[in-house]
């Protein structure tokens, strides 16, 4: 996993309350292996017309937002199904920051495993921050997982605030030193094999 | 005796490992259903040199990618799609897990062959990655859906770190109304509380509607739990559920059998047992449900019509609703028995099973279908079983086509597509925009009420056209 530094970029607004994984990259792509690379695939459906056309209106698709690499959406983001494809999409696409109410629980943990930020913020601010970021398009926001610190718009004099967020603690150190949970695990065999021993004469007929 | 537990409470203890003082817990997984799209999965575990710990606890089928035209490999005509289902099979012969592929009968959308197979069990922790594998939870399991890492990490420990949800109770007391089924359960449920009103909590459902609806229509509601935004939906074991396991063929046996009672009988939550969010609802309160927008939560009673953006409470909540319509190609104030469909669609890991299939057919016998309908079974065994009580040569005369097991048009993913602008009345668990194809307007509704629509063109009070006033 790539360690997560602090990330200081353009913000995009996603104006869509329960945007599900289908719509972060539709079904249809899903056989692609990861090295194919999904990240033009962000949002296909909403950012292309059937011809494949890229639709100018799209908030990714305006020339300010380009390298867009934090995303403040709206609630229960990433609901859905559990296609980890989703996370492997915005991460190829540069996206290194999620900012939402709320997220699929899902979805929560993949990006926990793939080194994507998801951030939860009250309703009310993800509001004022999206709301900001349309009014100032391509202004920039900073998120620091070692302080656990969303900040901006920097450069705006609009919707400016310093946000405290938590993550898992286990997580965020895994984050920040870059590392998978499957070694801390494995670090475990004897724990883990202890608990199997108990567990299959408490429930032998598995 | 401790503190009182929930049934939730007593399952994750029972499968903890350890806790670290920051709350993260490494819990054993009992038993891991993989499908033809765990490939990333088993990639990722051989690319990082590890292998399968438990080939014992794991089990996987087909179900994404096979075509329900034919069985026949050779009748999925893109290679990547045949390449997916070829990979499973692969790993199940490489890392040697019990494996129900194309050709045996035990094959089907693996929510639906887990508790057929009595692999599902009350009391056990179980993973997929999937996220309806909430499914399983109505046999009494702590069922949930991960995502492709995770699967990796379960292949390679058969553990899995997670935070602890929140308990949730959802309480239906009261008694379901003729033709109201549990599809229309858990539709009415999710339109109460919201696509996101279970986000971080495992649900549990109680009361009498659910000690009073069969094994398998709590399948149908604890399926849809993730569409209320929930990690997990469980429904407490009863006789209902020991009668339900009693000779499947992984369930136990014999004196094994008593001791496995013994257990399943502790799991329901003790009386005092607290939970952090409760809901309530009476069941005479609910009717044949149908969706109009492109959420899960979009449903009403079929009675009612298509409800007017303006008159909602936010901005937000206004602009959804616009665009949903928008894109469903729906006028507010339409009744929605007035709604015209292009066609079908009877099957999904929420309503495939032989009593869904049942509901159907009841409803189509001596009549004909007028537009397009599917009928796909959730396995080969609720197929066969289907064609052993005629239920296939009900559907063929009413004119409906009857295929081959598979999750098909419930998310089109093996080219069974709706097509653009096409409307489909479906039984399946998703109404998201394009769901079951770029473009495609889905109405989620019950068996019976598909049915319904099939034979009169149009979304339908099924218990109208039953009384012969459609
Ligand atoms: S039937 Fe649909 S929801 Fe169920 S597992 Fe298959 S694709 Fe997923």
């Amino acid at each position: 996993m790539r360690k997560f530094e602090t990330v200081e970029a353009v913000a995009a607004p996603i104006e869509m309350a329960n945007a599900d994984t289908d719509q972060i990259i539709p079904a249809r792509f899903l056989w692609r292996s990861r090295a194919d690379g999904y990240g033009h695939l962000l949002f296909n459906d909403l950012r292309t017309d059937a011809d494949g056309k890229q639709k100018p209106d799209f908030v990714l698709n305006r020339p300010e937002y380009a390298g867009a690499a934090i995303l403040v959406a709206d609630r229960n983001f990433g609901c859905g199904s559990s296609r980890e494809q989703a996370v492997w999409t915005l991460d190829n696409a540069g996206v290194r920051v999620v900012i939402a109410p709320s997220f699929g629980d899902i979805f929560y943990n993949n990006c926990l495993k793939n080194g994507l930020l998801p951030v939860v913020l009250p309703e009310a601010r993800c509001a004022e921050l999206r709301a900001a970021l349309a009014r100032n398009p391509g202004a920039k926001l900073v998120a620091d997982l070692e302080a656990q610190t969303v900040t901006g718009p920097i450069g705006v004099n609009d919707g400016y605030g310093t946000d405290d967020f938590t993550i898992p603690p286990f997580r965020r150190e895994l984050m920040l030193a870059g590392l998978d949970d499957i070694g801390f695990t494995l670090a475990q065999a004897d724990k883990i094999a202890g608990f199997e021993r108990g567990f299959g004469e408490a429930l032998p007929w598995l | 005796m401790g503190a009182p537990k929930t049934m939730f409470d007593k399952i994750w203890d029972r499968h903890t490992i350890m806790t670290r003082p920051d709350g993260a817990t490494l819990l054993h997984v009992a038993r891991h259903l993989v499908h033809d799209g765990s490939r990333a999965g088993f990639k990722q575990m051989v690319d990082t040199g590890l292998s399968l710990r438990h080939p014992e606890r794991t089990f996987g089928t087909a179900d994404h990618y096979v075509s329900t035209a034919s069985h026949d490999i050779a009748a999925i005509a893109e290679p990547q799609r045949r390449a997916m289902v070829e990979a499973v099979a692969e790993n199940a012969q490489t890392h040697g897990f019990a494996y129900f592929g194309l050709g045996d009968r035990r094959q089907g959308i693996v929510h639906i062959i887990g508790p057929e197979q009595g692999i599902t069990q009350p009391g056990l922790l179980m993973v997929c990655g999937d996220s309806h594998t909430s499914t399983h939870g109505a046999l009494g399991a702590l069922a949930f859906g991960i995502g492709s890492s995770e699967v990796t990490h379960v292949l390679a420990t058969q553990t899995l770190w997670q935070m602890r949800p929140k308990a949730m109770r959802v309480t239906v007391d009261g008694a379901l109304g003729a033709g109201v089924t549990p599809k229309d359960v858990i539709l009415a449920i999710i339109a109460h509380i919201g696509a996101s009103g279970g986000v971080g909590h495992v649900i549990e459902y109680a009361g009498e509607v659910f000690r009073a609806m069969s094994v398998e229509g709590r399948m149908t509601v604890c399926n849809m739990s993730i569409e209320a935004g929930a990690r997990a939906g469980m429904v407490a074991p009863d006789a209902a559920t020991y009668a339900y396991m009693k000779g499947r063929p992984y369930a136990p046996q014999g004196a094994m059998w008593d001791q496995a009672m013994g257990y399943w009988t502790s799991l329901p939550s003790d009386a005092a047992a607290a939970f952090d969010l409760e809901v309530a609802m009476r069941g005479e309160d609910i009717a044949p449900m149908v969706t109009w927008g492109t959420s899960p939560q979009d449903g009403s009673p079929i009675t009612g019509t298509v409800p007017d953006p303006e008159a909602a409470d936010t901005a937000e909540r206004r602009e959804g609703m616009r665009a949903a319509l928008a894109y469903m190609g729906l006028q507010a104030g339409t009744r929605l028995a007035d709604i015209a469909v292009d066609r079908v669609f009877i099957g999904s890991c929420t309503n495939s099973r032989i009593e869904d299939l049942r509901a159907a057919a009841a409803v189509v016998r001596g009549r004909q279908a007028v537009v397009t309908a599917w009928v796909v079974p959730g396995s080969g065994l609720v197929k066969a079983q289907a064609e052993a009580e005629g239920l296939d040569s009900v559907f063929r005369e009413a004119g409906l086509e009857w295929r081959e097991p598979g999750c098909s048009m419930c998310v089109a993913m093996n080219g069974d597509v709706v097509a653009p602008g096409e409307r489909c009345a479906s039984t399946s668990n998703r109404n998201f925009v394009g769901r079951q194809g770029r473009g495609a307007r889905t109405h989620l509704l019950s068996p019976a009420m598909a049915a319904a629509a099939a034979v009169t063109g149009r979304l339908t009070d099924v218990r109208a056209l039953m009384a012969g006033a459609v």
